[in-house]
């Protein structure tokens, strides 16, 4: 990673949650449904970067959401458990190729790139719901918030991908 | 010990991992528990600061209807405050002398939230405003919550939208007990269970609080009964009722303090060692 790669995630790192705790958590659409923007820090954090390092971040950025939502530890296990599982998620979505460093999130193949996030994006929705609904009972209602949360999220990450990077091209 | 040593750094990421979930679970487990001390909560300096910040501005977007809230409150107040003089000769009163059970605070929320299953709100009132926990709170329109945990300038209250909480209620009417639970399906409906069936109940009474709790006074406006059906044993009505408060849109809200509630709480305890 250079200086200016550490600058930027630095910086995201904070505007995705201030975005997320101010904006997005207030969506609430048809009464439920709400995007988790922040974990664009997970998926767009450089691929040769450490590995330990993107777990620890992980959890703080979780940790901080959870501070703000008074929700216990939901968030910071969802992005743990991303963080551990995305080298497996980078393998079975580009193909061994991304191992030697010759792919890039932002210039992939789209429909790569749609698994990639959408693998992510599910898996940390469907962990983050089961442990604050905690209940056997409720498990229809996570499904159903895992499923349109799950496609909202995709949605707003795919189109913050496009803008920013018309910006920067 | 070498190879030990090695075990580490090979799956330094899986344990880092192990840890880190581990704390997290944790974490979540003990949220899950209803106010115990918990490390991570809203209501500390830096959350409390930044949600007072975004409420500063929000706030003048919802100042209509707020005015006209407290407009139709104040209009409440006026006709009772008639109906009161009328009853008795108010120049014999002195309300400094009138025995006063419960305190009111008030109090702006800076944070709702309503489409989790176990949903808090911030207040930005905390113990240097002589709030403490359990205390009820209540909006002009009806009930709100619970105090659950208290910071310096900051409280969070657990919200009657949370599948922990269990508040004592009553029909307007009969009187006869229920509690009151949420089931997780829409902000604006909460269920009253435990309601005998020899009750009489139809659709549109209203629900109140019952007054057996130390938490709220007698009387504070609830909903009004949507359906109703009896559960699977066929003793018991489970009821839905429609809430008197928008849930969804809370800004100024009311904090009841009930000076005898440790007294009460200490009596009771009182007995109970007794009887053990």
């Amino acid at each position: 990673m250079s200086n200016s790669d550490i600058l930027i995630n630095i910086v995201r790192f904070i505007l995705l949650v201030f975005l997320q705790v101010l904006l997005l958590n207030n969506v609430n659409l048809a009464g439920y449904i709400n995007p988790y923007l922040y974990i664009l820090f997970i998926i767009l954090y450089p691929l040769d970067g450490n590995k330990g390092l993107l777990i620890f971040l992980s959890f703080l950025l979780g940790l901080f959401i959870d501070i703000f939502q008074d929700s216990g530890g939901v968030h910071a296990a969802a992005c743990t458990f991303i963080a551990y599982i995305r080298p497996v998620v980078l393998k079975y979505s580009f193909g061994v190729s991304y191992e030697y460093n010759s792919v890039k999130i932002k210039k992939a193949n789209p429909m790569e790139r749609l698994t990639y996030i959408a693998s992510l994006v599910f898996m940390h929705h469907f962990v983050m719901f089961s442990l604050e609904i905690f209940s056997a009972k409720h498990i229809l209602l996570l499904l159903k918030s895992t499923l349109f949360s799950g496609i909202f999220t995709i949605v707003l990450i795919v189109c913050t991908m496009i803008l920013f990077n018309r910006k920067s091209s | 010990m070498q190879q030990i040593i090695f075990f580490f750094i090979r799956n330094k990421n899986s344990l880092l991992f192990a840890v880190l979930f581990t704390i997290s679970v944790a974490l979540t487990v003990q949220s899950h528990n209803y106010h115990n001390d918990k490390f991570i909560s809203s209501a500390n300096f830096i959350t409390g600061g930044i949600f007072t910040f975004r409420n500063n501005i929000t706030d003048y977007l919802n100042l209509g209807k707020e005015n006209e809230q407290l407009l139709q409150e104040n209009l409440m107040l006026r006709k009772k405050l008639d109906q009161f003089k009328e009853v008795i000769n108010i120049e014999k009163l002195d309300s400094t002398v009138l025995p006063n059970k419960f305190t009111y605070f008030t109090a702006r929320v800076i944070n709702n939230n309503y489409s989790k299953t176990k949903n808090q709100l911030t207040l930005d009132k905390g113990q240097n405003d002589s709030i403490k926990n359990d205390l009820g709170v209540i909006s002009s329109k009806g009930i709100v919550g619970i105090v659950s945990q208290v910071s310096e300038n900051y409280a969070t209250v657990q919200s009657i939208l949370n599948t922990q909480s269990r508040i004592n209620a009553k029909l307007k009417n009969s009187g006869d007990f229920g509690s009151l639970k949420w089931d997780t399906k829409n902000p604006n409906v909460v269920q009253l269970i435990d309601i005998p069936r020899i009750a009489k109940i139809k659709v549109g009474d209203t629900i109140v609080t019952g007054g057996r709790s130390t938490i709220f006074p007698e009387g504070i406006l609830i909903g009004t009964i949507k359906d109703f059906q009896l559960d699977n044993d066929e003793n018991y009505y489970y009821v839905n009722i429609d809430l008197f408060n928008d849930m969804t849109s809370l800004e100024h809200v009311y904090i009841i303090e009930n000076k005898e509630a440790q007294e009460i709480l200490e009596l009771e305890k009182a007995v109970e060692d007794v009887e053990q």
